[in-house]
């Protein structure tokens, strides 16, 4: 094996039922080296990941690791992470019910001389851990008492532990903030001192160039080609990672667009709150209209939504819709007034695994026609085609079940749902988190479609430059309460920035 | 270090005993005349649930992995009816007999726990077939009621008593009775004791709760679930068939429709004791007060005299659906108090 080099993927090939996953793909990694994997949808990110810790077993190809003789071989994930090969995923894979501390070591613990856990030790151990990574946590809590971004940084801390000599991050950022990335960064920066390699999944260009030595770029399953940072500024990965020259994501909104407020209210809330998740709050909604929510992770965003959803019933205020006087119970009632939401956490809210594409797009239409007037198989198809054709959702046929399909094409299947409900305001939680930057342009320029045909939509994303895009007004989110608007001429990253931080606006 | 707050399971665990608390006391206000307040009493409950005990308390570890074992009824038949048949007819003695109960327990457990966790069929399909299985195997050996007569040894532990040196009363005719219990109770509260620790303090233990808690984030952190969940029903079948023995102590006979339905009591006692069917959640030491709970109120029904005993069973469900809805609120509190 080449000097210096801890890791290295030659020829890997894989096949899901029906598609090819990989095919004959390289990947290299030197000590003390983060490395960026990039790619689409659906290019065999995860499945790259996954055959190198053991979870997919691959048909072809060889891995080789630093130190060990001869290809490696790993039964499972414990097996790599014995190997030195540590993974966190980008969903949370800890236990909720079980303690910080055990989240951290469990499979590891330290055990006392009669062979069992021993507990004080562990908790010692993983208070210290968290110190070293500034974090503010009671290790003895169980888990499931800290926020998704926190329990993140737990998943972490516990790989970053490991004795490993291979770290791979799969979208670690996704449900961080800025702060717990700039954290995450500094740890990995760290790591890299003490020459461990670093893979690092994810779909934010910046942090790429904030943080990579090296970028591996996949398309559809095969390789596009292994570089140093310094030879793929960013224009040149985009268009590697689509495969065709690529006109920068600017200005893809259009100038007409700009003063609604003349247009006729569709949403007219007025003091909503909900105990314990959001402080009363007054929200307008034009037709037409494209109002951004913004703020820091936690801050309310996805509460204010859910409130005029009725998935948390609001238990002060009035809302109006259309002019009328409406009490939304639950998300039913909602749906019966032309709203639909596509939730922020697409693994618990959003997706049926167990059911087809066909199935999943149907849902919200089947319940919003109530569940004894089934709608005819024909039209089932023909609704679930146009949209997988119009959103071009990458997947073997429209009957493969959703929970096959890579994570950016089952949110673009959960927006169909929405769609095809033909929803006069619709609410997008994080439509685009996760997906690849081809994807979010379009979702992007659907937004901006919907809203010249004249519906509302309510777009919340922890991506300023992408709300600036589309969105005609912002509202800024602090703490569980609105804090202020923002419009026209303040309407730019600097403006929203400061009106997100608060104090002089 | 900051004190440890008191979550959510720890109130329901606490409300469960206060509440057998609280019946008990009414129990003693209400039937005082009836001799309820008497120590005995309450050591009756023991002896009689001391094989639901250990029943439960192996329930209780599958539940945490958020399986399920309706095996366990009829497979305390089949062991008492084995048990009974092979004193009587065959002429085995007992020590040899309750070894093979123990090693019948073991394989039946490995083989359900090898069909849930390596063939991934659903726990409650398998150990309905267990049920079945283990139900018809009772009759095959036997169809008739075999009472156990002949064998001294087991005579002798299930006529034996422990003597407590408090707590004692004069009966009507002015002899004083000492409380007592019976050896199976001494086995089956070490058996909590050892599953609690055992629970608490081992890899294996904690493997359950982790496997219960999400079964995907297990496995990706490295944990062996398919071993785990293996082991967990073999443990299961194991503590069953030691209820069995203890069982079969209480009764002294096998017949084809023993401990019909007492899989549905050691749920129903995990349930009131605490454990989430979702897993991942739950306690022995509250299956055990469960058990008490569920003893408790049958005894009060007994004591009253007048009422069918099937009140019993309305009272338990009553219990149950007010321990689901606290589980409810306890959830949604949580929810919400969320960061």
């Amino acid at each position: 094996m080449e000097n210096n080099v801890v890791l290295s993927m030659e020829g890997i090939c894989m096949t899901f039922p029906g598609v090819k996953a990989l095919e004959n793909v390289d990947f290299h990694l030197k000590k003390g080296e983060i490395r960026a994997l990039m790619g689409e949808n659906g290019a065999g990110k995860s499945t790259l990941i996954k055959c190198l810790t053991g979870v997919n077993k691959f048909e072809a190809g060889e891995i080789y690791l630093d130190g060990i003789e001869g290809p490696i071989v790993n039964k499972d994930t414990m097996d790599a992470q014995k190997k030195g090969i540590s993974t966190v995923y980008q969903e949370v894979n800890l236990c909720p019910n079980l303690s910080v501390a055990e989240n951290l070591f469990i499979g590891r613990e330290p055990m006392t001389k009669i062979r069992t856990v021993n507990r004080k030790k562990m908790n010692e151990m993983a208070a210290k851990l968290m110190k070293d990574l500034n974090l503010e946590i009671d290790v003895t809590q169980n888990l499931e008492e800290y926020s998704l971004a926190l329990q993140q940084m737990i998943a972490i801390a516990r790989a970053v532990d490991m004795d490993c000599k291979v770290l791979v991050l799969d979208e670690p950022t996704s449900s961080l903030d800025d702060n717990e990335v700039e954290k995450l960064f500094g740890m990995m920066r760290k790591l890299r001192g003490r020459g461990v390699g670093i893979v690092f999944v994810t779909h934010f260009l910046e942090q790429v160039y904030e943080v990579c030595d090296g970028i591996t770029v996949l398309r559809n399953g095969t390789l596009v080609g292994e570089y140093s940072i310094e030879e793929l500024p960013r224009v040149k990965l985009v268009a590697a990672m689509m495969g065709k020259d690529f006109d920068d994501l600017a200005s893809i909104k259009p100038e007409s667009s700009g003063d609604k407020s003349k247009e006729p209210l569709v949403i007219d809330a007025k003091g909503l709150s909900h105990a314990g998740t959001i402080k009363p709050f007054d929200m307008e909604i034009h037709k037409g209209e494209v109002i951004g929510l913004t703020g820091l992770l936690g801050s309310g965003r996805s509460e204010l939504a859910r409130a005029i959803y009725g998935a948390d019933r609001a238990q002060t205020g009035t809302l109006k819709v259309k002019e009328q006087e409406v009490t939304v119970r639950n998300p039913i009632d909602a749906m019966n007034l032309g709203m639909g939401l596509l939730p922020d956490d697409r693994k618990a809210e959003g997706i049926i695994g167990d059911l087809s594409v066909r199935e999943n797009i149907i849902l919200a239409m089947q319940a919003k026609q109530g569940i004894f007037k089934k709608i005819p198989m024909a039209k089932q198809i023909e609704i679930a085609d146009k949209f997988i054709d119009l959103l071009q959702i990458k997947t073997a046929s429209r009957e493969t079940l959703i929970k096959q399909l890579s994570g950016g094409n089952q949110q673009k299947a959960i927006l169909a749902r929405w769609l095809a409900t033909d929803p006069d305001f619709l609410i997008l939680d994080e439509p685009t988190r996760g997906i690849d930057i081809g994807t979010k342009t379009e979702i992007q320029k659907l937004v901006i479609q919907l809203a010249e045909e004249g519906k509302s939509v309510m777009f919340i994303s922890s991506e300023i430059e992408e709300m600036l895009r589309t969105c005609n007004r912002m509202a800024v989110l602090r703490d569980g309460a609105k804090v202020g608007e923002i419009e026209g001429e303040e309407l730019t990253q600097e403006g929203v920035m400061k009106a997100i931080a608060g104090g002089a606006k | 270090m900051k004190k440890r707050k008191i979550g959510g399971n720890n109130i329901l665990l606490a409300i469960t005993v206060a509440l057998f608390a609280i019946m008990y006391a009414g129990g003693c206000i209400i039937y005082a005349d009836k001799g309820f307040t008497h120590f005995q009493t309450f050591l009756n409950v023991l002896i009689n649930n001391a094989g639901l005990i250990a029943v439960a308390a192996g329930m209780t570890c599958v539940m945490l992995t958020g399986g399920i074992d309706i095996s366990v009824g009829s497979l305390i038949a089949m062991d008492c009816m084995l048990m009974a048949v092979g004193m009587e007819t065959w002429g085995i003695k007992s020590p040899v007999l309750m070894t093979m109960v123990l090693v019948i327990g073991i394989v039946f457990g490995l083989v359900q726990g090898f069909c849930v966790a390596y063939l991934e069929i659903q726990p409650f399909i398998v150990t309905m077939a267990g049920m079945f299985f283990a139900r018809g195997m009772t009759a095959v050996i036997c169809k008739d009621q075999v009472s156990i007569v002949s064998d001294k040894i087991f005579t002798a532990i299930s006529n034996a008593k422990i003597l407590i040196p408090f707590g004692g009363y004069e009966n009507k005719k002015g002899i004083y009775q000492v409380p007592f219990i019976r050896p199976t109770v001494i086995v089956v509260l070490l058996v909590v004791i050892i599953v609690f620790l055992m629970l608490k303090y081992t890899k294996f233990g904690r493997s359950i709760y982790a496997v219960g808690g999400n079964q995907v984030s297990a496995t990706l952190m490295g944990l062996n679930v398919k071993k785990t969940k293996l082991l967990t029903y073999t443990l299961c079948s194991f503590l069953t068939s030691i209820g069995g023995i203890c069982y079969c102590l209480n009764t002294m006979c096998g017949t084809t429709t023993q401990a019909a339905g007492l899989e549905m009591d050691a749920i129903s006692s995990s349930v009131i004791g605490g454990t989430l069917l979702t897993g991942g959640v739950g306690n022995v030491f509250g299956s055990l007060v469960g058990v008490l709970i569920n003893g408790t109120i049958s005894t009060l029904v007994k004591t009253n005299g007048k009422l069918v005993s099937s009140w019993s069973n309305i009272i338990t469900a009553i219990l149950l659906c007010f321990f689901i809805l606290l589980q409810a609120v306890f959830a949604k509190i949580k929810e919400s108090k969320k960061v």
